[in-house]
């Protein structure tokens, strides 16, 4: 993880834009945001459909390349990088959950967390011992060479989540992480990412439920591509929300 | 991501459509296993002519008696003895170009010492023969003038009839009987090894021919002078063609033949069979490039088709990898890898196939063939090419897909 550095923003964004042309007619999917997110900050990004939040991520995330604005991820200007010194960014420095979690369906939970070590020119044996040890910390220990159709929707977003970490990443970006999950395993999920951001890791949590949303610091709201509203927050405890409920049995 | 890790996961990614992926090789694989089964006929071919020649010397001209027409009827090739001791000897006395004929005859003969029964062929020469034939003596001595002139009961063994009968015992001296008459042994001939057609050249006995001719071959009715051919050697330097020609021109003359009537004899001259042989072979490996070409072709595309459907299959799974950090490069080398790999185990496994067919040809059929390690090299060689080749356009497809829009991929 990258040692904070007190004072700098790890992701910092000014007047970025992202327009869609679309048959001659122009789509601000993303109009003038600016924003700074530090070190160990746990961001939700909220707003109703279409109002660019998973824009905003993307371009965050260096999946996609703005058509106007400037974005310094950890003091760099990332503007005039190539599609390659991206990718290699994206694996050093971010770690990706998607709503679907995007695993290999016909790889093991060890290989699919080790696929960014594939890329980071980690060694085979290392691989698997990292990712093995990550998903030793998140309890999947014993699923490691299961494949994710053995697996429940919960295990396989704890997955993707120790696929985002093997890395060792400063932030974590997920978009919608518990959309696809019931609301136990939802707050489970969100338990966990707490217990990441207890560790110093910087979170940035796409959400449209505010009850997801009550667990970050930080709550950014979008409507047609703006940033209306940034607002921090004393976050609700999801450890303790998951042991109030009635079912109670972690 | 090393070529060893895109290797392997090529062979996972072919191994979880199996079926698919066997049915892709299909037009590699057979296209390999044809062209290594017709090169190792065709090798074969040339080589057992090549080791021919090396075995007889491109000079060589071989006279034997031919085809015969009397009253219109035409009798079969030897029907009639029409060579004769004294052809070889006016060969070599008036056609300066010559510088042997060898009158010989040739039968096949049971070989007895001790208990041991051997049936080997029986040669009987002249002196000549040793002229025309580089044949060396490995243990004793040759045929000599008076064992020629006398009629001598006496015998050169082929190294493999020696060891056969008389095994570690120093044959020299000992009597074997052909047919059941007695030759005494005073030589052993040099081993000159097998033909590639699987001929065993050492296996022969060589007598004087008169010996040969009047105790065990037997003596033609109509002619006592006839042989069964003449091995006629051509003077370093001298044009074999040429040499040819004067040898047709006076064996005609001597047989009285008209300018109407066919030869009776027939000349073969090891440098034309394998001139005809060479150049049907090269007519073969142009048909051979051509039949490679086309199913390489066919394969390349099937292989083509089934990555693009692969890319497509796959798009989710390439945009997590690039988001994850793969590189351009590294998912072009992770689909050139498995189309390579795809094509190249077709060609392994075609490889096998020719091989075995190869050999199934040989001991069923009794071809020679020859399967050389630089063939099927070449063979699997050019199919991970051509997999490298139709791979590379739906490779450039996968690696120049956008990320999230291959994330967002149903
Ligand atoms: N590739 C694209 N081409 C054209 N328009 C796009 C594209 N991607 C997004 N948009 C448009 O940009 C706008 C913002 O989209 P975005 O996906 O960021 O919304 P969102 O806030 O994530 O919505 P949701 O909550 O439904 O996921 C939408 O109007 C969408 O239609
Ligand atoms: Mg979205």
């Amino acid at each position: 993880m990258d040692a904070a550095a007190p004072g700098r923003a790890l992701m910092e964004v000014e007047d970025l834009a992202r327009v869609y042309t679309m048959g001659g007619t122009a789509l601000r999917a993303l109009d003038g945001v600016g924003v700074a997110i530090g070190h160990g900050e746990f961001v939700a990004v909220m707003g109703p459909s279409g109002s660019g939040k998973s824009t905003f991520m993307n371009l965050l995330g260096l999946l996609d390349q703005p058509t106007r604005g400037r974005y310094r991820l950890d003091g760099e200007d990332v503007a005039g990088l190539g599609a390659d010194a991206r990718a290699t960014m994206r694996n050093r420095k971010l770690g990706f959950v998607f709503q679907s979690f995007n695993l290999l369906p016909r790889a093991t939970a060890v290989e699919n967390v080790a696929l960014p070590l594939v890329y980071a020119g980690v060694p085979r044996g290392e691989r698997r011992r990292r990712a093995a040890a990550v998903l030793e910390t998140l309890g999947l220990g014993a699923r490691l060479d299961h494949t994710p159709l053995e697996l429940s929707g919960g295990q396989q977003q704890r997955v993707a989540i120790a696929r985002a970490l093997v890395n060792e990443p400063g932030a974590i970006l997920a978009d919608e992480p518990t959309g696809a999950l019931d609301s136990r395993t939802g707050l489970e999920i969100m338990a966990l990412f707490q217990a990441l951001h207890a560790r110093g890791i910087t979170l940035v949590v796409v959400t449209h439920d505010p009850e997801i949303a009550a667990f970050a610091t930080r709550v950014l709201t979008f409507r047609d591509g703006r940033l209306v509203e940034d607002r921090r927050q004393v976050p609700r405890n999801a450890a303790a929300a998951l042991a109030a409920r009635p079912e109670a049995a972690a | 991501m090393s070529p060893l890790d895109a290797f392997a996961g090529a062979l996972d990614s072919l191994r979880a459509n199996a079926l698919r992926s066997a049915l892709t090789m299909l037009g590699i694989f057979i296209g390999v296993a044809a062209v290594i089964a017709m090169v190792a006929v065709g090798s074969g071919a040339r080589e057992t002519v090549l080791a021919q020649i090396r075995a007889l010397g491109a000079n060589l001209i071989v006279v034997v008696p031919g085809n015969v027409t009397v009253g219109g009827v035409r009798l079969g090739s030897g029907a009639r003895a029409s060579l004769t001791q004294d052809d070889a000897l006016a060969l070599e006395r008036e056609i300066d170009a010559v510088e042997a004929a060898a009158p010989t005859s040739r039968g096949q003969v049971q070989v007895v010492a001790g208990g041991v029964n051997w049936s080997s062929w029986l040669l009987g020469v002249t002196p000549s023969f040793f002229v025309a034939r580089d044949w060396e003596i490995a243990l004793g001595r040759g045929l000599e003038a008076e064992d020629y002139d006398r009629g001598a009961q006496v015998v050169l063994l082929g190294e493999t009839v020696a060891r056969t009968l008389f095994d570690e015992i120093d044959p020299i001296g000992e009597t074997i009987r052909l047919r059941n008459v007695p030759f005494r042994v005073v030589g052993v001939l040099a081993r000159k090894g097998q033909t590639t057609g699987g001929q065993d050249q050492d296996d022969v006995v060589v007598a004087p021919l008169r010996a040969a001719q009047q105790r065990v071959l037997g003596v033609n009715r109509a002619n006592a002078r006839a042989v069964g051919s003449i091995t006629v050697r051509v003077r370093d330097g001298e044009d074999t063609a040429q040499a040819e020609e004067q040898i047709r021109a006076l064996l005609r003359q001597r047989h009285r033949l008209t300018a109407a009537q066919e030869d009776d004899f027939l000349l073969r001259n090891l440098a034309d069979i394998a001139a005809t042989r060479d150049a049907s072979s090269r007519t073969m490996s142009w048909l051979l490039a051509a039949i490679a070409t086309v199913s390489l072709l066919v394969g390349g595309i099937g292989i083509m088709n089934i990555m693009l459907v692969s890319v497509t299959e796959r798009t989710r799974e390439i945009g997590l990898r690039l988001a994850v950090g793969a590189r351009r490069r590294d998912i072009l080398m992770q689909f050139l890898i498995e189309a390579a790999t795809l094509s190249a185990l077709g060609g392994v496994a075609g490889a096998a196939l020719g091989f075995a067919a190869a050999r199934a040809l040989t001991r069923i059929a009794g071809w020679p063939t020859l399967v050389s390690p630089e063939a099927i090299l070449l063979a699997v060689g050019v199919s991970a090419g051509v997999g490298i080749v139709f791979g590379y356009y739906p490779a450039r497809r996968a690696a120049a897909l956008d990320p999230i829009e291959a994330l967002r991929h149903a």
